[in-house]
């Protein structure tokens, strides 16, 4: 049997060398002896192939993380490089996100594209206000709002999340009064109050528009896929954030799985290092299979194997053995390490071979 | 052969530990004034034995037949086990403090999922079983209980443990064995061979780090004792307890936070029992993963282009030490004969024999004849490597499964390895003093299975993107190219020298060869194929590759014929035609190229990087638009009239034009070079692929350009300048590190600094990274280890979970692939 891949390729051959029928069968039987030769062998450490085949290039890889200048018009904390690589693998859950979001055909303007990108980027007080001062006479705090018609919202805003105080509005002035009169508290209400989102969508820290082939494309730093896909004007089927979490929320396992494939092989090739996609899609697959994501490493993993000498091998031996010893745990010593330690054969390649031969028959075969 | 099936973990009880011992430990002592080990001390003779000549009085054994026995010894009073302290404070808090009945019900118990941990996390006030209050407990790290305001003694934590009843246990699914066992009340002590002592040569005796601390031990549990005989007063008796218990602690592990380590009188931390077993020099990482193995050599390499990519050449010395077992059988009897007669002096001879009854003889100069008269079939001959047998060779670090390839051995005179240059790619080795390491496979499954499986050949293709690794590099694309390009000819002399050199005798006599007739010599009969070459792409020559039913018809032979990753003739000839003709072609053509350079002639002078005087006042030129332009930019942010986009000042935006404007006059420094050399040797290297570029061949003849540190222009230095001869502020192109000088023309004392400061980066980048990069391949291979293909093409780790249906998820293997794609149209041809 033959992969959807290579069938559909295959589908295509045939089209192209008018190839059907009767014919197409007998060469579709020709391909699949032919195609044997091409497949993975039983018993192949895919595994430990796949690992070495992205860390070898990894020790050539540069450590510069930061964009170089040629690209003066993007915006430049991007990871780069090993130090990207190793977030990925990581499964990091803080690092510099960021978005690439395209636009649908009507929106496909400079003017359209700006008006999104001021409402999708994220204000804080802080950013629509003129001023703000400690009113120590009164005890109150007072700012001046950029714009008078956001009055009401701000308003609002600070009656939701500020307690015990009076509000009130002057114009453009807001004052806000504590019902206890503490300097100390003052100044507290007023780095929370600044802190407070406004408008926008929270998380979009940064928006760039810029020009990609005929495209105008915002480029935000910080992301928030939910809300964006919810944004007028945005091309849904288009839009990237490099942060796995978010995929895994809004969009499923199985495309957080893709975001990893696609996020190591952009940072393999960006280095211009070639590594086979099966080798990264293994990886991703081995970080997904469970419905979760698992990072590589002590708490992902390495540190889930079933088997207790596997997890002391690998790292903190003293709390693997512990709470082996606890718990009464039972290792089956199925893995590879497990009988690397005790000197055994391995189950892979050859050593996955389990046959035995059944001398009677044997003896049976060789009488007649 | 037989196999553990599996292993259960758990912890031992007091009567388990008396069981197995050989031994009750009472002295603290070790050795009467004679030198002679105690009874019942810590080296008593029933522990093992570690010195030569004695016999265990346990077993009877000698040193290596005995593997030790362990002993046991009473503590006066019980002593928490360190390790497991959190577990019992969690036990206590999950148990009931009257009745020791867990807090929770039965059915809730049932529900959860790791009963002791969520009970022991949620807070009860009063026990569900007998209703009494509950006190809380605190846990004082990492041995001591607090209930209230009182602490628990170790007694009374052990009674609260030894009332939980089996039932209970099971559902907190504790099934490593009693709790109250935690609390230590009979140490056990191991045996003398894990701990041996060494004799100096001075006659003392130095002790391993544990026996010492088991001495501790020992002596203070017999100081309580004695207390405790004399009815000392309770608080010393409570100071004794509590240094048994810290040094029964120190002797589980000595890194515990809260404890401070035992020293030795040095100094220096004692090693004791969890710190052998963890780190990377531990037990597991540094014995049990990772062995020392005999038959292992190691020397320098060298290269020798005359033995093929699956040779090696092995030193006589290291073939007369290393040596494989051979069964004598009636057809080889007269063989081995012959090789026991030459002795462990003369080299294809034999260094021990085996007797059939096991009995093991040096072969030395004076009882050689004698062996050889006695041999017969059934003995076993250590035989010294001869050529042909199977060697593995390995180079650290060893990144990947091309680090250690099979070679067939060839015993050659002097010190060095020696292999083919080919092999240097995979090996990522080169002659500068590099060591490589010989492994010689002792049994005829290890050296059929290395034969098959890692033969240097069968690696030719990488699996990390499926086309050739083991390939040609420098002097083999030169010699290719000077090989194969259009006007090289040869006399019929030059042409027989040539091919006789690599095996071709039977050729059509000429009195004129070209280069290229030569080379089709070399390649298999029906083999066309037509692609693009390293020097058609850089337009020095647009002329293609093509080659017709095996001959060469038109183009040069270069990188993008035999390189790493894009050398598409070796990629062919293997894929066509298999591993075995592909390491032919590369065998014999390494050597003719070689023979062609060395023909040839192929040097390289400082003339090579001359450009005329018209293409020196267009660089000039280039040099002059830039620095008017980088002027025009800082005037434009002085002036404030820089456009700020997002996130960034004006003075990042100015910086990064004038970086951008350096780049495009490299640039188009580059491109005048380009034009202006002529074809000499420098471009040639340039142009086929064998080495440089032309970024290396403008710095040299052009100018150096932009030196940065971390991305940006150098800005490192003094306030407001990187060096005290530039005015301060200026931000200008000299004191932001651009060099304007060409690596031959030579730099200015500015200029070299700023290079020199971009070079030291570059290194200790290198260094820092490469700790980076070891650990990411440790933490991957350790994560995907277990995944192996099945027979049905799924891929399962060791729980059979299945992680991909269909290998790769078209169940090609890059290792066999065309550049990681099937081409349906390739395989139907």
């Amino acid at each position: 049997m033959l992969s959807k891949k290579v069938m559909d390729a295959f589908d295509e051959y045939c089209k192209k060398n008018n190839i059907s029928g009767k014919n197409k069968e007998e060469k579709l039987k020709q391909l699949e002896k032919i195609f044997e030769k091409y497949k993975y062998e039983p018993g192949e450490a895919i595994g430990i192939i796949a690992a070495q085949s992205i860390s070898e290039p990894a020790t050539q890889m540069t450590m510069r993380s930061y964009t170089m200048a040629s690209q003066s018009d993007r915006l430049s904390k991007v990871t780069h490089g090993l130090p990207r690589l190793i977030e990925i693998f990581d499964a990091r859950k803080t690092f510099e996100k960021n978005m690439i979001i395209y636009l649908k055909p009507e929106y496909n303007s400079k003017e359209k594209a700006k008006e999104i990108a001021g409402k999708i980027k994220a204000l804080k007080l802080s950013d629509i206000i003129v001023y703000d001062s400690i009113d120590l006479v009164n005890l109150q705090l007072e700012m001046e709002l950029e714009n008078e018609s956001l009055k009401d919202t701000v308003k609002a805003l600070l009656e939701k999340h500020v307690k015990d105080c009076e509000i009130s509005v002057r114009g453009k002035n807001i004052y806000v009064k504590p019902k206890k009169d503490n300097v100390k508290n003052l100044r507290k209400i007023k780095n929370k109050m600044l802190k407070l989102h406004t408008q926008g969508i929270k998380g979009i820290e940064n928006v760039v528009v810029i020009k990609e082939d005929e495209d105008w494309v915002l480029q935000t730093t910080g992301t928030n896929l939910k809300k964006i896909l919810k944004v007028e004007g945005v091309d849904i089927s288009r839009v990237k954030t490099n942060d796995i979490y978010q995929i895994y929320e809004v969009l499923g396992i199985e495309a957080a799985r893709n975001v990893i494939l696609m996020e190591s092989k952009e940072t393999l090739d960006e280095q211009g290092l070639d590594v086979d996609t099966r080798h990264l899609m293994l990886l991703a697959d081995m970080m997904t299979f469970d419905g979760t994501i698992k990072d590589i490493g002590r708490y992902g993993v390495s540190g889930k194997k079933a088997s207790v000498l596997a997890r002391a091998n690998f790292e903190e031996t003293k709390k693997h053995l512990v709470n082996a010893s606890f718990y009464g745990e039972k290792d089956k010593l199925e893995g590879i390490i497990e009988n690397v330690l005790l000197g055994q054969i391995a189950p892979v390649g050859t050593g996955m071979v389990q046959l035995a031969v059944d001398m009677e028959k044997m003896k049976k075969g060789a009488k007649k | 052969m037989g196999s553990i099936k599996s292993l259960d973990f758990g912890f031992m009880s007091p009567k388990f530990i008396k069981d197995m011992s050989a031994i009750k430990i009472e002295h603290a002592e070790l050795y009467d004034p004679d030198g002679y080990p105690i009874d019942s001390g810590l080296t008593d003779l029933h522990l093992g034995v570690v010195d030569p000549g004695l016999r265990c009085r346990t077993c009877g054994g000698t040193i290596g037949q005995c593997l030790g026995h362990f002993g046991y010894l009473e503590l006066i009073k019980p002593v928490v086990h360190p390790l497991y302290g959190k577990k019992v404070y969690m036990m206590l808090r999950a148990t009931c403090r009257k009745c020791s009945k867990p807090l929770a019900t039965e059915e809730e118990m049932k529900t959860m999922k790791n009963a002791l941990n969520e009970i022991y996390k949620k807070k009860k006030a009063t026990c569900p079983h007998c209703g009494e209050k509950q006190k809380d407990i605190e846990f004082q790290k990492p041995t001591s209980y607090r209930e209230g305001a009182t602490e628990l003694t170790s007694e009374e934590v052990r009674q609260r443990l030894e009332r939980v009843t089996e039932e209970d246990l099971a559902l907190m699914k504790i099934k490593g064995g009693r709790p109250e066992w935690f609390i230590l009340t009979i140490l056990p002590i191991p045996p003398v061979t894990v701990r041996p002592s060494i004799t100096l040569e001075t006659g003392e005796r130095s002790e391993d780090d544990l026996t010492h601390k088991l001495v501790d031990v020992v002596r203070i549990n017999e100081r309580l004792r004695k207390n405790l005989e004399i009815g000392a007063p309770d608080f010393i008796i409570a100071d004794i307890w509590e240094l048994l218990q810290y040094h029964v602690s120190t002797l589980m592990s000595n890194e515990i936070s809260s404890l401070p380590p035992a020293r030795h009188r040095s100094g220096r931390a004692l090693k004791t029992l969890v710190q052998r077993l963890s780190k990377k020099e531990g037990r597991f990482r540094g014995n049990l993963s990772g062995k020392r193995v005999n038959f292992s050599a190691r020397t320098v390499i060298s290269p020798d282009p005359y033995i093929s990519i699956n040779d090696v050449g092995v030193p006589k010395d290291i073939a007369k030490e290393m040596t494989i077992q051979v069964k004598v059988n009636k057809n080889n009897l007269n063989d081995l004969k012959k090789l026991v007669l030459n002795g462990p002096t003369v080299h294809p001879g034999a260094n021990y024999i085996l007797r059939s009854d096991g009995m093991r003889k040096k072969i030395t100069e004076d009882n050689k004849k004698e062996i050889a008269e006695e041999l017969d079939v059934g003995y076993i001959v250590e035989r010294h490597v001869l050529d042909g047998d199977i060697t593995l060779m390995n180079r650290q670090p060893s990144l990947h499964r091309m680090s250690m390839m099979a070679h067939r051995a060839r015993i050659m005179p002097y010190q060095t390895l020696r292999i083919n240059l080919a092999v240097t790619i995979p090996y990522n080795a080169d002659f500068d003093g590099d060591e490589m390491n010989l492994h010689v496979p002792q049994t005829e499954e290890a050296q059929t299975e290395a034969e098959m499986l890692m033969l240097v050949e069968k690696h030719i293709r990488s699996p990390r993107y499926g086309s050739p690794i083991i390939s040609c590099k420098h002097d083999h694309v030169t010699g290719a190219y000077l090989l194969t390009k259009k006007d090289t000819k040869f006399t019929r002399k030059e042409a027989a020298e040539l091919l006789f050199s690599i095996g071709i005798e039977d050729f059509e006599l000429k009195d004129e060869y070209t280069g290229r007739e030569i080379f089709s010599m070399l390649l298999p009969k029906d083999l066309s194929i037509e692609f693009r070459s390293s020097v058609q792409s850089s337009g020095v020559d647009d002329e293609g590759v093509v080659i017709k039913n095996g001959v060469l018809k038109k183009g040069v032979i270069d990188d993008d014929a035999l390189g790493e990753k894009s050398g598409k003739l070796i990629d062919v000839i293997e894929s066509k035609y298999g591993h075995t003709v592909a390491r032919q072609f590369l065998d014999r053509l390494t050597r003719l190229v070689l023979n062609v350079v060395t023909k040839k002639g192929f040097s390289l002078s400082v003339a090579d990087t001359n450009i005329s005087d018209k293409a020196k006042k267009k660089v000039e030129k280039v040099l002059e638009e830039y620095e008017v332009n980088a002027e025009k930019v800082i005037k434009d942010l002085n002036a404030g009239r820089i456009a700020v986009s997002a996130g960034m000042t004006p003075r990042t935006v100015a910086e990064n034009k004038i970086l951008q404007l350096g780049g495009m006059a490299s640039n188009s420094a580059g491109d005048i070079v380009k034009a202006d050399l002529p074809l000499n040797p420098s471009v040639v290297m340039a142009v086929t692929g064998a080495r440089g570029s032309y970024v290396n061949l403008t710095q040299m003849c052009g100018f150096v350009g932009q030196e940065s540190l971390e991305g940006e222009r150098i800005n490192r230095g003094y306030i407001g300048r990187t060096v005290s001869h530039f005015k301060r502020g200026d931000i200008g192109l000299s004191p932001k590190g651009f060099v304007k000088s060409g690596y031959k023309k030579g730099l200015n004392p500015f200029e070299f600094f700023f290079d020199a400061m971009n070079s030291r980066e570059n290194l200790m980048d290198k260094s820092l990274h490469t700790r980076h990069s070891g650990y990411m391949e440790r933490r991957l291979v350790n994560a995907l280890q277990d995944l192996r293909v099945e027979y049905d093409g799924t891929v399962r780790d060791s729980k059979n979970h299945i992680i991909q249906f269909i290998a790769g998820e078209d169940g090609v293997d890059p290792a066999k692939s065309d550049n990681g794609e099937v081409k349906i149209e390739k395989m139907l041809e």
